[in-house]
């Protein structure tokens, strides 16, 4: 086997990436397809595949079974939870969030797309915009996912016709529109034969895009690109440094509160504001493991000294903009539950947001999305893989955005504490 | 203040694999009472090390190291280990399997067994020994199938048991660290890792490695496909032909399951060539454990295996 020369030369960074759709779109065979071409998979990993489709009775390997994980789920046949796969090009390091498509598997999903830059949504050339189709894409949106890029699947099956591809492109967009979706990418694929993911064929000339994989080559990777953010410095406080037994006297007084920049960026001088105190300092310095920093960006994990002393523990927030998180008490927000136990209007959960945990109650549920139809109907309770707008009153106050704003401050989980489960998933309006 | 869109910069896939790395580091630190770092003196926790020093210094680590110890390690990583350990001031717990053996928690089936899966049963002694709550671990999501669907906070009952189809959803990067007493969560910080990324982050950070992992001369055998060193434990049989050969270790595990490989790469350079060129994964190009099954990495994870 022939294996690439896989260096980065130039390291453009890290997508996650998500595939949406059932085993009858063809996403495990679109997953293996990627790998095999971008000459991912080892020798030792083919032969076991080859071996297992022998078993099984097939000819030739079966690509799809690269994807199949545990044990259980192989005695069933099906896709249990959200694996992650792993391969680079050379210049850019993917991970696959592969979320299986059942119905019943909406909070698989809802995981995988949490933490996705880019879902790839696949759709049948032969059956066009499904209801699937449309729930898959209700997720992503829901779920804030920034690119959304349409892979119409099986174009070998359809003799590889612009015109289906042009009528499928037509109908997403019409849902698209009424969904919201501002921004949409489509690409005729055949994963079975590798026509436009790595290769691009010779049966498909009348496409003169990208590559599926030249599209996830060039698609921006900055998660804190929303123009509504720019800028906006957000840090949750998760741990404070003070080394006061060192040998070092120095560090006798050393106080580093220790995080990740959530969004924006921060430089040396900058002013500063705590929460939930509202007292302002400025920043004094910024290291990474005692080296010093003159500025500092989103994403990355740093410590701060600041200029004042002022009393700063984990789950307090700095920022710096006019913008200022909202010190809410009570929350807004759609909730995906993801428990078999159902949500108990009488219980007091724990919420967590960014580093703070504060208990919650349910006041409301405003309306529940109905995963078929897409409408928004009354409910009284709510269940596994239901998604639903509620509000929840708040013991302590959280300070957050809108998640439509910040994928990371306006996002929190839902815990039982009798259980220590995580039961839900929310993203606050 | 604010920087345009064109010239905002991103990180590096090293560097946001670093950064989200600390983030979990600290989210231990934050979250649990009790945790302790798994330190064998393999490449895996060899970065782990580096990750903490990132996170927690001008501090001190806000946790012991812990290494299992099977009495089957090669003495250049038990070296590397305690060295390493006093280099870095901190705290460094060891406990062996041979301990479970003299107590009978751990019974061999013949003297010659690995005793690889048993260092689960010493684990978990030391875990409530110590009354630990979170175990810090090198395990990547890229070494194995059971693997790819590991959480990064991996909840464990009061048996260390993994049930895969229990395991709590995880979401955004809010991790759930809660236990009860006597259960703990094994926690992952480099699952997003490959061993390329591992192999780039040591080249970059300049890490020592224990010297067996470069390529140097040694007598083996060759069984089922894979090279088996000769060694006092693993000693060569009647009818096994014993070749000198340049090999290295891609991982440094149990003498009597961890297999070398052919090299003749001696510095990091050529080692990241031959891992970015490979076509054999590392569990299936190291591991004589493993080739059992399809299933025997899950079945081991499920009996509290790491």
């Amino acid at each position: 086997m022939n294996a690439p020369q896989r260096l980065p030369e130039l390291d453009n960074g890290l997508l996650r990436f998500l595939t949406c759709g059932s085993v009858d779109d063809g996403k495990s065979t679109l997953i293996g397809r990627l790998l095999y071409d971008s000459k991912s998979i080892l020798a030792d990993t083919l032969h076991a595949i080859g071996r297992t489709s022998k078993q099984r009775g097939l000819d030739a390997p079966d690509l799809s079974l690269l994807t199949d994980g545990l044990q259980a789920e192989r005695e069933q046949g099906i896709t249990i939870d959200v694996a992650y796969r792993y391969f680079t090009t050379g210049t850019r390091k993917y991970i696959i969030a592969d979320a299986p498509g059942h119905e019943q598997y909406t909070r698989n999903m809802v995981t995988a797309a949490s933490t996705a830059d880019l879902a790839i949504i696949l759709v049948d050339a032969r059956k066009g915009v499904l209801t699937q189709t449309r729930r898959h894409s209700t997720i992503a949106h829901l779920m804030g996912i920034p690119h959304l890029l349409v892979a119409v699947n099986k174009m070998d099956l359809v003799g590889y016709q612009q015109e289906v591809f042009q009528r499928i492109r037509a109908d997403y967009r019409d849902f698209a529109r009424k969904l919201g979706i501002a921004e949409v990418s489509f690409i005729p694929i055949s994963a079975l034969n590798g026509d436009m993911i790595v290769e691009r064929g010779d049966r498909l000339g009348w496409y003169f895009g990208p590559t599926l994989l030249e599209i996830l080559e060039e698609v921006s990777t900055d998660r804190t690109e929303s123009a509504t953010h720019e800028g906006r410095f957000r840090f949750p406080v998760q741990y404070v440094c003070r080394p006061q037994q060192a040998e070092d006297p120095a560090l006798h007084d050393y106080r580093g509160f220790m995080g990740r920049i959530e969004s924006g960026e921060i430089a040396v001088g900058d002013e500063v504001t705590h929460l939930p105190s509202n007292l302002k300092t400025r920043i004094k310095d910024i290291q990474i493991a005692g080296q010093s920093l003159s500025v500092a960006f989103a994403e990355q994990s740093i410590t701060l000294l600041l200029a004042d002393e002022i009393d700063i523990s984990r789950g307090d927030m700095l920022f710096n903009s006019a913008a200022v998180p909202a010190t809410r008490s009570s929350i807004s927000a759609h909730l995906c539950w993801l428990s078999e136990t159902p949500l108990d209007r009488q219980r007091t959960y724990l919420v967590r947001h960014t580093t703070r945990s504060v208990k919650a109650k349910l006041a409301s549920i405003d309306s529940r999305l109905n995963i078929a139809t897409l409408e928004h109907e009354d409910a009284t309770g709510l269940v596994m893989n239901d998604i639903a707008r509620v509000t929840l009153r708040l013991a302590q106050p959280l300070f957050a955005d809108s998640y439509a704003e910040n994928r990371v401050t306006g996002a929190f989980i839902v815990i039982d504490e009798s259980s220590n489960n995580t039961v839900a998933a929310g993203m606050i309006l | 203040m604010t920087t345009s869109l064109l010239t905002r910069p991103t990180l590096s896939h090293l560097d946001w694999l670093e950064a989200e790395a600390i983030h979990i580091l600290r989210e231990v630190a934050g979250q649990c009472a009790n945790p302790v770092l798994l330190f064998s003196g393999g490449k895996d926790s060899i970065c782990l090390l580096r990750l903490a020093e990132k996170a927690f210094r001008p501090g001190r680590f806000p946790f012991p190291l812990l290494h299992i110890d099977t009495g089957h390690n090669y003495s250049e990583v038990t070296d590397f280990r305690d060295r390493r350990a006093a280099e870095l001031g901190e705290r460094l717990l060891v406990r062996s399997v041979e301990d479970s053996m003299r107590r009978g928690s751990v019974v061999l089936k013949t003297p010659g067994e690995s005793r690889n899966k048993h260092q689960s049963v010493t684990l978990l002694e030391a875990i409530e020994e110590f009354g630990f709550d979170a175990c810090i671990g090198g395990a990547r999501r890229d070494e194995e199938k059971a693997r790819a669907k590991e959480r990064i906070f991996s909840f464990r009952d009061e048996f260390g048991l993994w049930d895969p189809k229990n395991q709590r959803p995880e979401l955004w990067d809010l991790y759930n660290a809660r236990t009860h007493r006597g259960e703990n969560i094994r926690v992952f910080p480099i699952s997003n890792w490959t061993e390329l990324d591992v192999w780039q982050y040591i080249l970059r950070e300049r890490l020592e490695l224990p010297s067996i992992y470069f390529a140097h001369r040694r007598p083996v055998v060759r069984r089922k496909g894979l090279l088996q060193p000769v060694t006092p434990l693993t000693p060569a049989k009647p009818d096994d032909v014993v070749e000198t050969l340049s090999v290295r270790f891609r991982t440094v595990g149990d003498i009597t399951c961890t297999a070398p490989v052919e090299s003749a790469a001696a510095s990091l350079a050529e080692i990241i060539a031959e891992t970015a060129t490979t076509t054999i994964t590392e569990r299936g190009a190291t591991r004589l454990d493993d080739q059992t099954s399809d299933a025997s990495m899950e079945l081991r994870k499920k009996e509290g295996y790491f």
